[in-house]
């Protein structure tokens, strides 16, 4: 088995050492990681950690966000358009507890992240001490790892094992609460080395040959093959290996929300997205392939509908990295566990040359369907008002597929993510698996950071953004550089079109006020617009992308407009509704 | 119980039909000594609404190694799912599950009673004798008897003592030893070399050859 890349120059060990306080070993431990960014909140059980900071300012950048959450969604976003880990600080009490929700995202997620908390003296633990929280225990269910200093001497070996950690197998989040004493103690530190092996820890399975020649032999015996590919594919940084993969086997794939961009939206093999207002073709040829092909993916319950009417007619062949995922929710018939960047070229190896000329144009067909009943009058709208698909449709226009696409929760984030191009793979940060509505704001920061030299704009409601809005602080402060869309419905848009569609109208509580968002980002020195008016929309949208700086664009958008097509909870995924 | 397969249940895919009704297994868990790994393991159960019904952790045959003794009525596909997924804590070493008829299991019970009423109505020798238990302290105001056994065991002897005036029970968690198991030494020689080899995680479903597809 092929152990974690270890690209860190990590400084050998001599005997010499050196005395310092856990804070500083903490600080070296990060730089030695290739840290260049952390995000986070200062408070009084973290003083040390940021009294050692001041001396750093030149090794490592410090963005004061306005909230722990912010700073974990940054983090995030950091994470998923870098693909380096994220690095997070936050003080005990309830900078810790803040942390949960971002915590809970990035587990649900698999995004790496090391979260370092302060937490109160050793000898006042369990005592109620002033802003003392659980923290371990709080964050255990969320957590890949987490773990409590509190004693100097660990620091550099307990850091090095949450890189390794975080960054490894599925990558995940993990938590190091480091007590106020083991962070000012002075111990003798003796240069950092890097953790490549845990024994009781396999982040890899074995490949084994068996499992990839069987798979192999059903994709060549397939007539009907179809792929289903997330984020896994992201992850392992396989885009290459996958594409050569379908490119040569020719079989049609689809795309869960967190796999798209892995290959480009235009890829003559790209047939769509899956699941609950996925494609049409995609949810409804589920149910007919005959050979399911899911690649770095957990058959999701927004994926797969109704389970007992899921791809029953097909032979499953699952390639994932966690044992976990494999017979979780749908029955494999052939498990291919493994790393996908290394079980891909070998089943591409084995794979007859093909091209399913037929198969593939049936989701063509399907596509069209689609298009006429749902996608040109989404995106070509003759009403008055504005949908949030032409605005999509115009953005795509204007960066060509280029852009870091990052979006909140809701039906602006189904619509952003079903009409936004990609040409790029880390193009798309979102929150898929929780659903963490204002997530979009601080995660758009978080992946300008990570991705500095790619235009990000951030497409959120104008609910979410009302959940993070004190971002707009850390966008002032460090003139980060975000564009922000807010698809403003004055509605919050998916709860109402549930209650639309089976509750009969009664609309409880999802009827929404919102400040003049132009000048709330005005307060903030941050550049705005609202429009109302299609004749509008590209000029703004253009001098929203053109602006030397972040810039704020509100577009009004129809209040009544649903998300289709739609799986009903509780149907098969071929009895999606165009309408 | 039913199933009499002598087989290790590996926690890895097997692709077999696991249907059929719950039943008590017996989950093994090696893991390294850390604080904090029992809550990690135990709310595995409970975020599933699953009932613990024996939970034991003692050292296990190799030093610094602990090992988790857990006893639950599920499925055998509940059991294997919650296997991975307390296989995937960083710090758990590996996990085997077992119906009752793969161990050998004991649970250990204490019984406190009035030693006037058992020297005036019933024979504390005959007690002894008839239930396998011995008396671990005899005083002037209360006997303690102890017996080790099986679940019915323990509990037979509780309808025993209850009318003469049981004052205080208690049983001890489950301990079992996997007959068909060569310990964990050689796994864990293993687990410490940086590229493991294949029989670390050697699973069943390789033997099925054949089965695993047709078309």
């Amino acid at each position: 088995m092929e152990v974690a890349q270890q690209e860190i120059p990590a400084p050998a060990k001599t005997k010499e050492t050196v005395e310092v306080s856990g804070s500083v070993a903490l600080l070296e431990a990060l730089i030695a990681e290739g840290t260049d960014t952390i995000f986070g909140y200062p408070g009084g059980a973290i003083m040390p950690i940021y009294d050692a900071l001041y001396d750093y300012n030149e090794k490592l950048n410090h963005v004061l966000v306005r909230h722990e959450q912010g700073g974990i969604h940054a983090g995030q976003g950091y994470a998923r358009t870098s693909g380096k880990v994220g690095v997070v600080f936050a003080t005990s009490g309830p900078g810790a507890t803040n942390l949960v929700t971002g915590l809970a995202d990035a587990q649900i997620d698999s995004t790496p992240l090391v979260c370092i908390t302060g937490q109160v003296f050793a000898h006042l633990l369990g005592t109620d001490a002033f802003q003392e929280t659980d923290v371990i225990n709080i964050t255990t269910p969320v957590t890949k790892w987490n773990y409590q200093v509190t004693d100097a001497n660990e620091i550099p070996e307990v850091i090095a094992k949450a890189f390794y950690i975080a960054r490894s197998g599925r990558p995940g989040p993990v938590l190091i609460d480091i007590t106020k004493n083991a962070q000012i103690q002075k111990f003798n530190y003796e240069g950092y080395t890097a953790c490549n092996h845990i024994r009781s820890y396999r982040p890899k399975p074995i490949v084994r040959k068996q499992y990839v020649e069987q798979a192999a032999e059903l994709i060549n015996q397939a007539k009907k093959p179809f792929v289903l590919f997330g984020q896994g594919v992201i992850l392992g940084s396989a885009e290459q290996e996958f594409k050569a993969f379908i490119e040569k086997a020719g079989i049609p794939s689809a795309w869960t929300i967190l796999g798209v961009g892995a290959i480009p939206t235009d890829h003559p093999l790209n047939v769509g997205m899956l699941g609950m207002h996925g494609n049409y073709g995609p949810n409804v040829l589920t149910n007919e392939c005959d050979v399911l092909i899911a690649i770095g993916m957990r058959f999701d319950d927004r994926v797969t509908g109704r389970l007992d009417k899921y791809a029953k007619q097909a032979k499953v062949i699952h390639l994932d990295i966690d044992p976990a995922e494999i017979d979780k929710n749908v029955q494999t018939t052939v498990p291919v566990w493994g790393d996908c960047k290394e079980t891909l070229p070998l089943l591409t190896e084995l794979v007859d040359a093909k091209s399913h000329t037929e198969w593939l144009a049936k989701f063509n067909d399907f596509t069209q369907k689609e298009v006429e009943a749902v996608i040109h009058n989404e995106l070509n709208p003759t009403t008055e008002e504005m949908t949030m698909g032409e605005v999509i449709r115009v953005l795509n226009e204007l960066t060509g597929g280029d852009a870091v696409i990052v979006t909140d929760v809701g039906q602006h984030q189904m619509v952003g993510c079903r009409y936004a191009k990609f040409n790029k793979t880390r193009s798309n940060v979102t929150s898929g698996g929780l659903g963490t509505m204002g997530f979009a704001l601080p995660a758009a920061i978080g992946a300008k950071f990570g991705a500095q030299d790619r235009p990000v704009v951030a497409i959120i409601g104008d609910g979410g953004f009302q959940m993070t809005l004190q971002e707009l602080g850390t966008i002032m402060q460090t003139g980060v550089n975000v564009k922000i869309i807010i698809l403003n419905n004055r509605f919050l848009g998916m709860v109402r079109q549930w209650q639309e569609l089976f509750n009969e109208r009664r609309y409880s509580f999802v009827d929404i006020q919102s400040p003049d968002f132009v000048r709330v980002a005005s307060g903030y020195g941050i550049a705005g617009k609202s429009v109302n008016d299609r004749s509008e929309l590209t000029p703004a949208l253009e001098q929203m992308l053109n602006h030397d700086g972040s810039f704020l664009l509100e577009v009004m958008v129809t209040k009544e407009n649903n998300v289709f097509p739609m799986v009903p909870q509780g149907c098969s995924v071929s009895e999606i509704r165009l309408k | 119980m039913t199933n009499t397969s002598n087989e290790n249940k590996e926690v890895l895919p097997t692709g077999e039909d696991l249907g059929g009704a719950k039943q008590e297994f017996n989950i093994t868990v090696y893991t390294e000594n850390q604080i904090g790994l029992l809550n990690r393991i135990a709310i595995i159960f409970t975020r599933r609404k699953i009932n613990i019904d024996s939970l034991n952790t003692s050292p296990s045959e190799i030093d610094s190694i602990h090992r988790f003794t857990i006893v639950i009525n599920e499925t055998e596909d509940v059991v294997r799912k919650l296997c991975r997924q307390i296989e995937k804590q960083v710090e758990v070493l590996k996990v085997y599950y077992h119906t009752n008829a793969d161990v050998i299991w004991q649970e250990m019970a204490l019984y406190k009673v009035s030693t006037n009423v058992i020297a005036e109505q019933v024979s504390v020798e005959r007690l002894l004798r008839e239930n396998g238990a011995r008396a671990v302290v005899i005083r002037k105001d209360y006997t303690v008897f102890e017996t080790t056994g099986h679940r019915e065991e323990t509990e037979s002897l509780i309808k025993i003592l209850q009318p003469f005036g049981l004052i205080e029970f208690v049983r001890s968690a489950r301990v079992a030893i996997i007959k068909d198991s060569e310990g964990f030494n050689a796994k864990l020689r293993e687990f410490e070399r940086l590229e493991p080899g294949e029989e670390v995680i050697e699973n069943e479903y390789l033997n099925q050859g054949q089965k695993v597809f047709t078309m």
